[in-house]
Parts: structure tokens; C-alpha cells; sequence
């Protein structure tokens, strides 16, 4: 049976279709996005210092984060990459256009080099952004030079070089959307591969006068997972045969594609479970010691704070599942090298890191979301009082069954992390020896769950 | 089409997870008894930062704060106070849910107030016990089921 048979295309439906190919409710979006993020600088800059009444923080921190986890990553993917504001200034100036392909734009439009053709810079720079985030999170002037400079650089990046490497390449966020957008139930695919072949001018990647070519550098005819696809939806727009399909399919369905798993990636998937269960401890614990560690950046307990943050994430995690990967590998009889063993298991820590995150989220979010109602009557802190909110009082939101919640979410990442485990296993192995290749790593995913059940609803 | 025997295998764990998530547990909780707690808060922490009591205690906590304005508000409970600087401030109440709650700072204290959070423990954590159970069964299911 192929993919396509199990797959609902929703481009089939023409109200669809029509508004994913009109330019106008993506840049309306897009606009919007853009608003509310000068708006978050703005604050962050000028308004309030008191970061649970500043826009910046409560509508980045808490608004946005929220949304990001728990509804955009999990069923759009790498859906908010299709309406982010960060890099539009910069495509606007490297296009010289801001609806459509019509003039010439502004870039020295360089090739990025060879090397750094993969994810590690956006490791390093999602490790940093968390490694600092008691005060970026808590701190509104802080929260705005961070946003500055991601525009910054994203800026920087347009016009040194071509299309969107700073979402490829170098965006601390773009990073993990991308592993977890693997798990989304939704895809952009092509319908039939033969037709792209066929087709000489690969419009999809070098563009046409209804589209640009490709802005993520991918060629769609060859594409078979969602992390690096930023659903900009240029190649429904560009391809003359409407051979482009979105897709609504089946869960973690990237996961299920053996082709094309890295190191880079695979420690991405360690990053994020290292921070969800470090921000855990240090953001919904009791220990008044950790928070302090976390947030007296320079200070004794704070570099032991760091060096237990790295170490956690680039030292135990690692170690503990290549330990795993190891005694399955030599219980199983695999003859997979280690190295390769160990990328391709990493990509059970996909599922498991997001409901992590989920989980991490719902508590955090549920219980800071009533800061958003003053902050949009007021988002300067100005005294106004533009949607008669600005006397709400902080009120949490579901706190009896928010644990219920996470409980539920953390079993389900679990199962996930373990069939993933199975399924990969099984790729190279008989049905037994796959079983025994795949207990140990099953038996990391519930060391891992089991930690943060104590963490959040112990 | 899925056999007999395989069939029967997963009723016995729908089975097993249905009692696991809603059988009560046997476990015996120590009689109701006046319990009285000094809560201080400080930026950005309560000390003590864990407080555990059985179901039925009747609760006193006397809030104390030791630098700025600070709150208490109780998951689960919906239960607020607030102290002010060097004054105490109590709420009564007759714990009636069992868990783990937290308690977290309800008035604006400063940078890190969003994450001034202390933990009340009240009897046996149910959830946290059917939890563990619930994701040991799912994973002897997935060892036991095949790859698809």
C-alpha cells in the first residue's frame, strides 16, 4: 500500500486549497505575528519591569509558549514557522517584496557553508537561550534584547545570504519545532513523485513569478519528513502540475522513515529532554535554592548550576542511553555499529521529549495564563485599559486536574517512545532480537518518565 | 483480523488498566488530627518547602512574610491569603482531597515570583501510584504487541 493511501489531502477540498494558496490570510497572519513581536520588544523596552505584568514576558513566555507546545507543535508541526515574524524583515528586504515575487530584492545571497549544514548551532543556541532562562523568562529587558538580536541576526542572515538560513540553520526555536514536528499528524508532501521528476525546471525550488523557490533550500520531489519543511507553502504556489499535497496523516509518521537520521538531530532530542526535566525541577519544584542557583547568573551556585545543566544534557542522558543502546545492541546481536545504533534509538526520545514538554507546559501555562488579560488591555504598562481587563486578577486555571493531565500525557509519551523503540528495532531485526534490542531503551524511556512524574505530579 | 488469544490478551490488560486507575487502594491513613503550620515566604521560596498532612486533618497555616508582600495559593484547594511584611496571616481549612498540591506566591514579588511554588502532600498520592502502574502496564503491552 503507499503513503498517499494513508493520507487525507486537504488541498482536495478547493475552499481549502484557495486560502493556502492566496498570499493574503498567511501575510494577514503574518502580520499579526509581527505586531504582537515588535509590540513584546517595545514592552519589554519601555514598559513595565515587573515581568508577570509586562506584555514581552506574558505574551512570549506564557501566551505564545503555551500555544507553541501544547496545540502548534503537536498537530501543525512546523506550523507557527509558517507565519513566525522573526525572519519577515529580513525576507522582505532579500526579496524586495513583501506579498509576492515582484521586484528585486536586497542580498549578497551566499551559499551557507558546507560545514555547518546541520543543527549543532541551533544546539548551541536553544542550550544557551535555556541555560540562561530564569532571567530571560523573568526579566522583561532581557526577554526584549533577546528578541532584538534573534531579529537581528535573522535580519543579518537575509542579506548575507540566500533564502531563510536563519530559520534552517541558526533558530534556537526552529531547531526542536523541527525534531517534534516529525509527530504531527499533518505533512506537505508531493502526490506523485514521477511528475516532479519529469518536470526539468523544478520550479518548487527555483521559483516562478506566482512563488519563490523554496525558501528552507529543499528540494519537496524528495521530501519524506517534516523537519526541515517550514510549511511556507511556496511550492503549493510554484509547481505548475498541482502535484503538492497537505496532508492529514497518521502520528509520528517521520518517525517511522529510517532514512536520513543524524547526530545532530539525535542531540537535539537529548537537549530538549534534558531541559524539560531541568526546567521542571527549577520552574514547578519546591527548591527555593535551585531557583536562586538558576537565576544568579555568574554567581558560585550558578556556574555549579550550569555545569550540572551541561552535564545532564551532554554527559548523563547520553551516557545512560548509549549505555542502553550498548546492551541491547550486544543482548540482540545487532551488527549496526554502536554509533549508528545510538543516532537511530535516539529518535524514540522524539515523542518523549515533547509530551515532556507538554506536560512541563500544561502546568506552567494553566497556572500564569490569567497574566495575559491585563497585559493585552494594557501592554505597556501605561495605565490604559484598551478590553476593560486590566484589573483582572491572577487567577489559575484548572489546577485540580492539571496533574491528571500531565500524568495522562506523560503515559502516553511513554508508549509512544516505546513503540517507536520497537518499530525502529525492528527496521534491521527479527521479531525477537528486536524486541530484546529495543527493552533497553525501553527501560531509559521509563527511568525518564518516571523522573518527571516526580518532578511534576509527585 | 486480529486471533482469539491475542484478543483475549488485551481485554486482560484493558482489564488490568481499569482496575489500576480506578480500584481504591488499601492502603489505612492515620486518624484526623489538628495540625498547625509557620509557613515563611520569602523571595522567592517558603520555608518549610514541603508540608504533608493525612486526609481529614483540620490545617492552620500562618503565613509569614519575611520581606515584601507575599501570597499562598493552594492548588486543588482554590485557597488564597496573603501576609504582608513582617505580619502573619492564617487560613484554616479540613484537608479533603488527597495528593500532591502546590502552593505558589499570589502576589507580584518580584522576578522569579511566577515560579515561588511549595508542595503539600496529603495522604498517599493515588496519582502518582496509578500513574507508575498505568505506564509499567503500557509498557509490558508495547513488549508484548508486535511492531507495526
Amino acid at each position: 500500500m503507499t503513503p498517499a493511501a494513508h493520507r487525507l489531502n486537504l488541498l482536495d477540498r478547493p475552499s481549502v486549497k484557495a486560502a493556502l494558496v492566496n498570499r493574503w490570510p498567511q501575510l494577514i497572519l503574518r502580520i499579526v505575528a509581527l505586531a504582537g513581536f515588535l509590540i513584546a520588544i517595545v514592552s519589554g523596552l519601555i514598559g513595565t519591569p515587573v515581568g508577570s505584568h509586562n506584555f514581552g514576558i506574558v505574551f512570549v513566555w506564557i501566551a505564545w509558549w503555551a500555544l507553541l507546545m501544547l496545540i502548534a507543535v503537536p498537530v501543525f508541526g512546523r506550523g507557527w514557522c509558517s507565519i513566525c515574524p522573526i525572519p519577515l524583515p529580513g525576507e522582505w528586504l532579500q526579496n524586495g517584496a513583501v506579498l509576492g515575487p515582484q521586484k528585486k530584492g536586497f542580498s549578497l545571497n551566499r551559499k551557507w557553508p558546507k560545514r555547518l549544514r546541520n543543527i549543532w548551532l541551533q544546539n548551541i543556541a536553544f542550550t544557551l537561550v535555556a541555560l540562561f532562562s530564569a532571567v530571560i523568562l523573568t526579566q522583561p529587558g532581557i526577554t526584549a534584547m533577546v528578541l532584538l538580536a534573534f531579529l537581528f541576526v535573522a535580519v543579518g542572515a537575509s542579506v548575507i545570504f540566500e533564502r531563510r538560513i536563519f530559520c534552517r540553520y541558526l533558530c534556537p526555536v526552529g531547531g526542536f519545532i523541527g525534531l517534534y514536528s516529525q509527530l504531527a499528524p499533518t505533512e506537505i508532501r508531493v502526490k506523485d513523485a514521477a511528475v516532479c521528476a519529469a518536470h526539468t525546471v523544478k520550479t518548487c525550488y527555483t521559483g516562478s513569478a506566482d512563488g519563490y523557490g523554496c525558501p528552507w533550500l529543499l528540494y519537496p520531489g524528495a521530501l519524506t519528513k517534516n523537519t526541515y519543511c517550514g510549511t511556507c507553502l511556496e511550492c503549493l504556489r510554484t509547481c505548475p502540475h498541482d502535484n503538492l499535497a497537505f496532508n492529514i496523516r497518521s502520528l509520528g509518521a517521520d518517525l517511522r522513515q529510517p532514512a536520513g537520521r543524524k547526530l545532530d538531530e539525535a542531540f537535539k532530542a537529548f537537549i530538549m529532554l534534558g531541559a524539560a526535566l531541568i526546567y521542571s525541577a527549577v520552574m514547578l519544584g519546591p527548591w527555593g535554592a535551585l531557583k536562586s542557583a538558576a537565576y544568579s547568573i555568574g554567581s558560585g551556585p550558578w556556574l555549579m548550576y550550569a555545569v550540572s545543566f551541561l552535564g545532564l544534557i551532554f554527559g548523563v542522558l547520553p551516557a545512560l542511553f548509549l549505555l542502553a543502546v550498548a546492551a541491547g545492541r550486544a543482548l540482540s546481536g545487532s551488527k549496526a555499529t554502536l554509533k549508528k545504533s545510538f543516532v537511530t534509538f535516539a529518535y524514540t526520545l522524539v515523542p518523549l521529549g515533547l509530551t515532556a514538554w507538554m506536560a512541563f507546559s500544561l502546568s506552567f501555562a494553566f497556572a500564569n495564563f490569567s497574566y495575559v488579560w491585563p497585559v493585552l488591555s494594557d501592554p505597556l504598562g501605561a495605565g490604559w485599559n484598551l478590553f476593560g481587563a486590566a484589573n483582572v486578577s491572577w487567577q489559575p486555571y484548572l489546577t485540580s486536574i492539571v496533574p491528571a493531565l500531565q500524568a495522562g500525557v506523560l503515559i502516553a509519551g511513554l508508549v509512544w517512545a516505546c513503540a517507536t523503540a520497537r518499530q525502529i528495532a525492528a527496521e534491521t531485526q527479527a521479531e525477537r532480537a528486536a524486541l530484546i534490542h529495543a527493552l533497553p531503551v525501553m527501560g531509559f524511556c521509563c527511568l525518564v518518565t518516571l523522573a518527571l512524574m516526580g518532578l511534576l505530579i509527585a | 483480523m486480529p486471533s482469539v488469544r491475542s484478543s483475549s490478551r488485551w481485554m486482560v490488560i484493558g482489564l488490568i488498566a481499569l482496575l489500576l486507575a480506578v480500584a481504591p487502594l488499601p492502603i489505612a491513613s492515620a486518624p484526623p488530627t489538628e495540625r498547625r503550620f509557620r509557613i515563611e515566604a520569602s523571595s522567592f521560596h517558603y520555608t518549610p518547602e514541603t508540608i504533608s498532612v493525612n486526609p481529614g486533618d483540620h490545617v492552620t497555616i500562618d503565613l509569614v512574610a519575611t520581606d515584601v508582600v507575599h501570597g499562598l495559593y493552594l492548588d486543588g484547594y482554590d485557597l488564597n491569603v496573603t501576609a504582608d511584611p513582617g505580619q502573619t496571616t492564617s487560613l484554616s481549612f479540613i484537608v479533603d482531597r488527597s495528593g500532591a498540591f502546590r502552593f505558589r506566591c499570589s502576589v507580584t514579588c518580584g522576578a522569579l515570583h511566577p515560579f515561588m511554588i511549595g508542595k503539600f502532600n496529603v495522604g498517599n498520592n493515588d496519582l502518582l501510584w496509578r500513574s507508575i502502574g498505568l505506564a509499567a502496564l503500557a509498557v509490558v503491552a508495547v513488549a508484548w504487541s508486535r511492531p507495526r
